[in-house]
């Protein structure tokens, strides 16, 4: 029987040191899948994608590839390709023999070499650069000779280690689009790790949250952002109020002195629940009106909406939305049924999601990878 | 007060009087003596009586002398150097002590020493002696004075191709493993030419010394292995003819130039020699 998943990982653990680095890694990849391993620095995401590439090898645990384990095969005998972090091209060589690299290890003939090169040079919309050195391109095409000199050698899986970091936003903006077309077209399975939850959200198939070495939750974009797990991951996702509350009965939960009907079931009664409201699905209304209410903090303009803090009983919620308020004023604050999202307790429960040292969450939430520079965390996109 | 900047043209005043003084000066003056006879009149003689089957035979010898030991120097010093970066930081660290450790040593003491040991009772012969073998002639040999060199000069091979090396990116060598090239095709395909700077480095300054060194051939090859830099040495202090000495000198500029053109040429191809 032939199973669905190109690519199994069962119980991968490994540690640097005294350090562990992943502590079980349970993950499924399907044939032709975007998979995007997403967290934040030092979450094994990385080493996890070295794992498939064979640039590492796990302490425990069993990498299969098309159902054949593969622990212990070297790198250059896996059917898989990477694309580095900033790109890894060889300053020796120019635009052509790059992407002809692969190839000319293989003892493909010239001119298969000739005609393969040009068909990638295609793809990536480099024609006529054949000739170039690496060091005289900018970063966005160095990005697309990594893209072709990879694609060249037809892998079955594609390894993109933040591709697109070290890339300014629009470009960046651009490549997802085209890197997904590429995929799509290509029909290949791609596997792409990256720290930009909106990057993992647009591009993606399937989103595999990380933290600590952990899988925190495995799902398409959607089900990650609006049934999260745990209140890491809502944290992470986007922008998320989470909020202690006990669920009193199925489809009745109670937070912030108020009960709240929902649509989440099968909790013990009077169970403990984490509670998770994103600032999108909460409308201000008028005190009188409101389930809620409470003393706006802060008020931002971001252009398409506002961005409001309102401080309901020493918590500080954040609150996207079109209405205008001011700083001072009391408000109400109407939740829908499916706006209310509730989690089971876990590990991370109380660490995310109240918005008081607002600034300090944006800080965090910028936190880049240690490799790169400055110029990408500007980049960055908040 | 007006601040001194680094770009400011008058810093580099002092460097270019320096090189005047030192450098195109004497240039000047071994040319002016390489065409002028001891009366101080110009002519060709000098020039001509180099190319006399005599010395050209020294010049000859002189490069093959230099080349066989920059080969050699090159062919231990390359995986010495690599080697040197596959270990950890302070393993690195120690070889490099041992590699440099000899050079703060005067070249004179440690070619005396060479030829202490090879001596017709010498340290060699001396143990052979003991172990009932019979003596073998070491000293007064070509390969004598190929050892010379080669001692005397390898740390200026390693230093540079183990400094090219050690700056590879290591990326790069997983980019290839991950392209599907094995480690000797890596060897090949990507830390050689990657390297090459440095090697090309290494050899001129292993092969400039040795062409025209006269101490090292003096001490080990005896009267018959008379390279070069003996004959400019011996028209100077013995002769005390300026005029053939500096001409010598002259010819074998030329000829070290030429012979790091044709090996920079054959090193690398499209990014330029390092020194010429």
């Amino acid at each position: 029987m032939k199973s669905e998943n190109i690519i199994e990982l069962k119980d991968i653990s490994i540690a640097f040191g005294s350090q562990t680095v992943l502590d079980g890694i349970n993950l499924n990849i399907k044939y032709g899948e975007f998979v995007t391993l997403l967290g934040p620095s030092g979450c094994g995401k990385t080493t996890t994608l070295r794992i498939i590439g064979g640039f590492e090898e796990p302490d425990s645990g069993d990498i299969l590839f098309d159902g054949k384990n593969i622990n212990g095969v070297p790198s250059y005998k896996r059917q898989v390709n990477t694309i580095f972090q900033r790109y890894a091209l060889f300053p020796h060589l120019n635009v052509y023999e790059n992407i002809a690299f692969g190839m000319r290890v293989k003892k493909v003939k010239e001119s298969e070499i000739k005609e393969k090169v040009s068909k990638m040079l295609k793809l990536v919309n480099l024609e006529g650069l054949e000739k170039r050195k690496i060091d005289t391109l900018s970063g966005g095409q160095q990005q697309r000779v990594a893209i072709a000199r990879a694609l060249a050698n037809e892998p079955r899986v594609l390894l993109l280690d933040e591709p697109l970091a070290a890339l300014d936003l629009k470009l960046r903006k651009d490549m997802q689009v085209e890197l997904k077309n590429i995929q799509q077209s290509l029909g290949i399975t791609f596997i792409f790790v990256t720290h930009d939850q909106e990057e993992a959200l647009t591009m993606s198939d399937t989103i595999v949250v990380m933290d600590e070495g952990k899988i925190q939750q495995i799902g398409t974009p959607k089900d990650i952002y609006n049934e999260p797990e745990n209140a890491f991951v809502a944290d992470f996702i986007g922008e998320s109020n989470i909020l202690d509350g006990i669920m009193r009965k199925d489809y009745l939960a109670e937070f912030s002195g108020h009960k709240f009907e929902c649509l989440d079931k099968g909790f013990a009664a009077n169970e403990a629940v984490d509670v998770v409201v994103r600032p999108e699905d909460v409308d201000i209304v008028k005190p009188e009106d409101g389930m809620l209410t409470g003393v706006v903090t802060s008020v931002s303009f971001l252009g398409v909406h506002y961005e409001i803090i309102v401080d309901i009983g020493g918590f500080k919620w954040m609150i996207q939305t079109t209405d205008e308020a001011f700083e001072g004023e009391t408000v109400g604050l109407y939740i829908e049924p499916d706006a209310i999202h509730i989690m089971k307790k876990s590990q991370y429960s109380g660490k995310y999601g109240d918005y008081s040292t607002y600034s300090d969450e944006i800080e965090h939430l910028n936190d880049t990878e240690p490799q790169e520079e400055t110029e990408n965390e500007k980049s960055f996109d908040w | 007060m007006k601040k001194v900047s680094i770009g400011n043209p008058h810093v580099a005043t002092p460097y270019v009087i320096w090189s005047v003084i030192f450098i195109v000066v004497p240039l000047l003056m071994v040319a002016y003596y390489s065409f002028t006879d001891a009366n101080g009149s110009f002519t060709f003689e000098n020039i001509s009586t180099i190319f006399q089957f005599n010395y050209l035979r020294i010049f000859g010898e002189s490069i093959l002398y230099a080349f066989v030991a920059t080969a050699i120097t090159l062919v231990i010093s390359y995986p010495l150097a690599y080697f040197m970066t596959k270990t950890s930081l302070s393993t690195q660290a120690t070889l490099m002590l041992l590699v440099m450790l000899p050079m703060w040593m005067n070249l004179l003491i440690r070619t005396y020493s060479i030829s202490n040991i090879l001596e017709r009772n010498g340290i060699i012969n001396t143990a052979l002696d003991m172990l009932g073998f019979e003596k073998v002639q070491l000293i007064n040999t070509p390969g004598a004075v190929i050892l010379g060199m080669v001692y005397n000069f390898i740390p200026y091979m390693i230093l540079p191709i183990y400094s090219v090396l050690s700056k590879i990116d290591n990326r790069l060598i997983e980019a290839s493993s991950d392209l599907g090239a094995n480690g000797l095709v890596t060897l090949r395909r990507v830390i050689l030419p990657l390297s090459m700077p440095g090697a090309v480095s290494g050899i001129t300054m292993v092969f400039v010394p040795s062409v025209s060194t006269f101490y090292i051939s003096q001490k080990l090859g005896g009267i018959h292995n008379e390279l070069i830099g003996d004959v400019i040495e011996q028209q100077f202090k013995l002769n005390n003819n300026y005029n053939l000495g500096a001409s010598l000198s002259l010819v074998l500029m030329v000829m070290i130039i030429i012979s790091l053109a044709i090996m920079n040429r054959f090193a690398s191809d499209d990014d330029g020699g390092v020194i010429v």
